[in-house]
């Protein structure tokens, strides 16, 4: 690993600096996460008086648990929704900015502050929106379409909601990263495309989008983290994984099961499988947006 | 460009004012919502036009003319919020740019291994540990607490990794002439190390003032006392009563004050937000 050429000779200073980092990881971090680990071996009784080592149990009733599957598939339509529609929107969106020359920077401006608004109070905002009694939505559809909104009632109208939601707080930063990655594309390439006659959307398809692929090859996996982890605040405050486990993603299981439900034993299996997805997906992460940068 | 399309410049300005407006629909809503009376969303739908009300709300809610609905004056719940994304952006910067200059400026044994433990935050949200982590808060008697709140979530990862990039480019003759000079370890740190990562440290704060003001499960399991309720994680709350029609417009009041201070930092400090942005996804 990377120091300086020359370093500092002190023995006790470094361990110094270190240690309020190293501590906070170690107490909340490491310790929780090995307990994790030890609590999805355990099963406690009901009262919570005595547990036992039930080995790989935990695990093997999660695999047949239909609740479980049911929320895992539950998990993969919204994530897959949210990234798609955030990362498609945003696309267009830089593709438009793009162009511009004068008035770039004030377009930027107006699109990117959702990034600062919480998970949570955009689910807030479009909760109150799509409110099947007052809401606006609601009415347009019942009155455009004669479409009966309700997202407590109707599961596919809760799922589009917190997909809504969570792609809308999610397209400003994907929206930056899209700017800066179509701006890293030399002109010429598409100057000399457009002389040998590309039209735009030619070069679109063979220019502009394989030579963004990295960019977007990152922000999906950034956006896979998002869709699984972060949007846990989305669903608490708007539909709380219902009507009938609709919305049940994942992490919120973990929570509901945990917290909740203190089914301590499984909660703790959901946790562990969770944190070997966070691994993969950091490792993906590492291994192949490393290489972005040698275009 | 090579052509001249003016078609496809009134078509790329035609799809930003429509995402301009997608974008700022929501939050329209919400503001023009916080300006009417209660009574009007008893019937209907939503109003799309300002309410005579205009700031009423707002003094509704900072007054606590709604104490049926809110168990903590929002003044306290602003400060909250306010103190925990302060406390939890300085603390996590002190703490990253400490552990990266060890791991940059000294060789040691273990250093890959320090180095790796701090990796692993990465992999580790909050969201997946919850019943343990809440476990060590309880053991440790941090429920409640400012402590509770904003040290745990000081570690950080992605800011050790973006303090050592920066010290990994910063020119080794900065050092090495320094200790010809006889400066010490930390006299460097302090006069050199730190004015030179200034602009990092101001595009960092940005985006973690915004990370800590938006936490919301955290305050949720930390804290069961409503003196330290934070704004985010009291919306919810507002929004569950029970037996009584929702406030609607107090609600969206409230909506609107969680929302302001963190946007107002994305807009009045875009380019620092930009670059902690990006620098913080390297």
């Amino acid at each position: 690993m990377q120091t300086k050429r020359t370093i500092f000779g002190n023995k006790g200073l470094p361990y110094l600096l270190l240690a309020p980092q190293l501590i906070i990881t170690g107490i909340f971090f490491l310790w929780p996460a090995g307990q994790a680990v030890y609590m999805s071996f355990l099963r406690e009784d009901a009262f919570g008086m005595s547990s036992t080592f039930v080995g790989l149990r935990n695990y093997t009733r999660l695999l047949d648990n239909a609740e479980y599957l049911d929320s895992v598939k539950v998990t993969l339509v919204f994530s897959v929704a949210t990234v798609v529609l955030a990362l498609g929107l945003s696309l267009v969106l830089a593709l438009a900015v793009d162009r511009m020359i004068r008035s770039a920077r004030g377009y930027t401006t107006l699109l990117v502050w959702p990034y600062a608004v919480a998970p949570a109070v955009a689910g807030i905002l479009w909760w109150f929106i799509f409110n099947p009694t007052i809401g606006i939505m609601p009415y347009v559809l019942e009155n455009l379409f004669g479409y009966d909104w309700n997202h407590s009632l109707d599961p596919d109208d809760a799922m589009t909601l917190v997909v809504i939601a969570s792609a809308w707080k999610q397209i400003s930063y994907n929206f930056l990263f899209f700017v800066a990655g179509l701006q890293s594309i030399p002109t010429s390439l598409r100057e000399a495309a457009a002389i040998d006659g590309a039209g735009p959307f030619k070069r679109f398809w063979t220019i502009t989008l394989p030579l963004l692929s990295p960019t977007t090859f990152f922000l999906l996996v950034v956006n896979v983290v998002y869709t699984l982890f972060e949007t846990f605040a989305v669903i608490d405050a708007t539909t709380e994984g219902g009507p009938a486990q609709a919305t049940n993603i994942l992490v919120y299981k973990v929570f509901q099961d945990g917290y909740v439900g203190l089914n301590f034993g499984s909660s703790s299996a959901q946790s562990v499988i969770l944190m070997g997805l966070v691994v993969v997906l950091t490792f993906i992460q590492f291994r192949f947006v490393e290489r972005r940068v040698t275009y | 460009m090579v052509e001249n399309q003016r078609w496809l410049d009134y078509l790329a300005h035609a799809v930003l004012i429509l995402g301009v407006l997608l974008v700022a629909f929501p939050v329209y809503v919400a503001i023009i919502a916080s300006t009417h009376e209660p009574g009007a969303f008893v019937t209907g739908t939503i109003p799309l036009l300002p309410g005579a009300n205009t700031l009423d709300s707002y003094a509704g809610v900072f007054a606590g003319g709604v104490a049926s609905q809110m168990s903590v004056p929002i003044g306290v719940m602003l400060a909250n919020s306010m103190i925990m994304a302060l406390a939890i952006a300085f603390g996590k910067i002190v703490i990253s740019i400490l552990s990266a200059f060890a791991i940059v400026y000294f060789r040691f044994p273990f250093r890959v291994l320090a180095f790796w433990m701090i990796f692993i935050t990465l992999m580790l949200p909050v969201e997946v540990r919850i019943v343990p982590t809440f476990e060590v808060i309880a053991n440790l008697n941090l429920l409640n607490s400012y402590a509770g709140l904003t040290v745990p979530l000081m570690a950080s990862a992605t800011a050790t990794f973006l303090f050592r990039q920066v010290f990994l480019t910063m020119p080794d003759e900065l050092m090495e002439a320094a200790r010809i000079d006889g400066a010490g370890p930390m006299k460097f740190f302090r006069d050199i190390l730190l004015p030179m990562s200034q602009t990092n440290i101001a595009a960092l704060f940005v985006i973690l003032f915004i990370y800590g003001w938006n936490q919301y499960l955290w305050p949720i399991l930390v804290t069961t006392d409503d003196s330290y309720q934070t704004i985010v994680a009291g919306i919810k709350r507002m929004s569950d009563v029970v037996d009584s029609e929702p406030l609607w417009n107090y609600i969206m009041a409230v909506t609107v004050l969680a929302m302001v201070p963190p946007v107002a930092v994305v807009i009045f400090m875009q380019r620092l937000f930009v670059k902690g942005l990006v620098d913080s996804e390297k």
